[in-house]
């Protein structure tokens, strides 16, 4: 039977287990707000680079841009958007399940598939299972900026005018709420064919254009990328967080539970020793009494 | 809507920098500067790294714009730019920390991507001279 020290040790165990999740999870708290807010940030931009392509794609008749040019498919190419560290819950797991299971589909209807990533375990998954990444960008997690967005969008966007692949597709958490993430898979590449604004909506301007329409239109597409990369990165940042969240909140309760069970455990054996001491006492005295 | 005043609106993805009602708008473009008056007519450019600047009343606010594009209409100039910062926002230090690192690559230039050396040069000094250019004041 463990003793009573041994009881009180565990209990200091998880006590300081359950004051470190609880301190992780305050800390997952106030970066999900920092990654929501930087969200809501960016949508205006979006917004309105939405419209100036739709007003652009509207006027420019015919016009097409290689980003929206679709080709035949062969190679397709899966970018996946995990964290770099763990302590989420089943956060990466989903993501990367559902892209191997992607992957494996895609093969098993004759497409030739190239992975990448974004994030130190999507990395470590694919390097364990001897899969080798295009490319991979580690340690952005937590610090996104919108450079890293333009990065990541050049590198598709170079691989995939030189036709190394001819599509390319997103793997990411989409965030829906705090307890609830939802595993997106999208077609980054080639772009989804902008929208024509409709005529009432907007002002309809007779436009001088400078340099010309054609290539203000081909320096808009590529930001249009990039627009979507960082959203994604924004996105699968404020889920893991918030994933993070619940997986220290739960962590929390655990321990709390444990704790209560342990506490009812040593104090039986406290008394258990006690009664076990009064006996021997009262068995003495009896003795002498004989 | 004030009679013979510009709405001017800076969008990045880091939020909307400025909007603002304002008299005048100068700003570099791709193909040379360009003032905006109000009424001016329908236009749209891109911006190179540069410097933009709005006059409203007898004040004159400036901002460093990193590549943008820019829709001109008889009273509205909305910005795209994948950063602005204001003048007074400009972080000198870090400008040279920077100039130098770029102006380093390019002197190595080995296996570098040239044109992106060259543009962080450009950023930088066109940070500074906007700094530079708002302490002279």
């Amino acid at each position: 039977m463990a003793t009573l020290r041994d009881i009180k040790r565990r209990i200091k165990a998880v006590q300081s287990t359950s004051k470190i999740t609880k301190a992780m999870k305050m800390v997952a708290a106030s970066k999900f707000r920092r990654a929501q807010q930087r969200m809501f940030e960016m949508r205006p931009y979006a917004d309105r680079m939405n419209g100036v392509l739709s007003g652009l794609a509207g006027s420019a008749e015919g016009e097409t841009h290689p980003l929206l040019a679709v080709r035949p498919r062969r190679k397709v190419e899966i970018l996946v958007l995990t964290s770099d560290r763990g302590l989420c819950g089943a956060f990466n797991a989903n993501i990367l399940k559902a892209a191997t299971r992607h992957a494996a589909e895609l093969r098993a209807e004759g497409f030739e598939v190239v992975m990448s990533s974004v994030g130190r375990k999507a990395r470590d998954f694919f390097k364990r299972r001897g899969i080798s990444l295009r490319n991979s960008w580690v340690g952005i997690s937590g610090k996104i900026s919108y450079a890293n967005a333009q990065e990541i969008a050049g590198d598709i966007i170079a691989t995939y005018t030189e036709e190394a692949v001819d599509e390319v597709i997103l793997v990411y958490n989409e965030f829906k709420s705090v307890v609830a993430q939802k595993v997106v898979i999208a077609r980054l590449l080639p772009l989804a064919p902008i929208e024509t604004a409709e005529e009432d909506t907007l002002p309809v301007y007779n436009f001088i254009y400078e340099p010309s329409m054609k290539g203000i239109f081909e320096q808009l597409v590529p930001k249009n990328v990039e627009i979507q990369v960082f959203r994604a990165l924004l996105e699968s940042q404020a889920s893991e967080e918030a994933a993070r969240m619940s997986a220290m909140e739960n962590a929390t309760k655990a321990a709390n539970e444990m704790i209560g069970s342990l506490t009812l455990q040593y104090n039986k054996a406290r008394q258990a020793s006690i009664t076990k001491e009064l006996m021997d006492i009262v068995g003495g005295v009896e003795a002498l009494k004989g | 809507m004030a009679e013979g005043k510009l709405l001017l609106e800076i969008v990045t993805p880091q939020g909307l920098i400025f909007s603002q009602e304002v008299d005048e708008v100068t700003a570099a473009g791709t193909e040379g500067e360009f003032g905006v008056l109000p009424g001016h007519v329908p236009f749209v450019t891109t911006l190179k790294i540069g410097m933009l600047a709005c006059k409203v009343g007898s004040e004159t606010k400036i901002f460093f714009v990193n590549w943008g594009y820019a829709e001109i209409g008889p009273e509205k100039v909305l910005i795209l730019a994948d950063s602005a910062e204001r003048s007074d926002e400009i972080d000198v230090e870090r400008a040279k920390a920077a100039m130098k690192r770029a102006e380093e690559r390019l002197q190595k230039a080995a296996d570098i991507d040239f044109a992106r050396a060259e543009s962080a040069v450009e950023r930088a000094v066109t940070r500074i001279q906007i700094a530079d250019l708002r302490r002279a004041k």
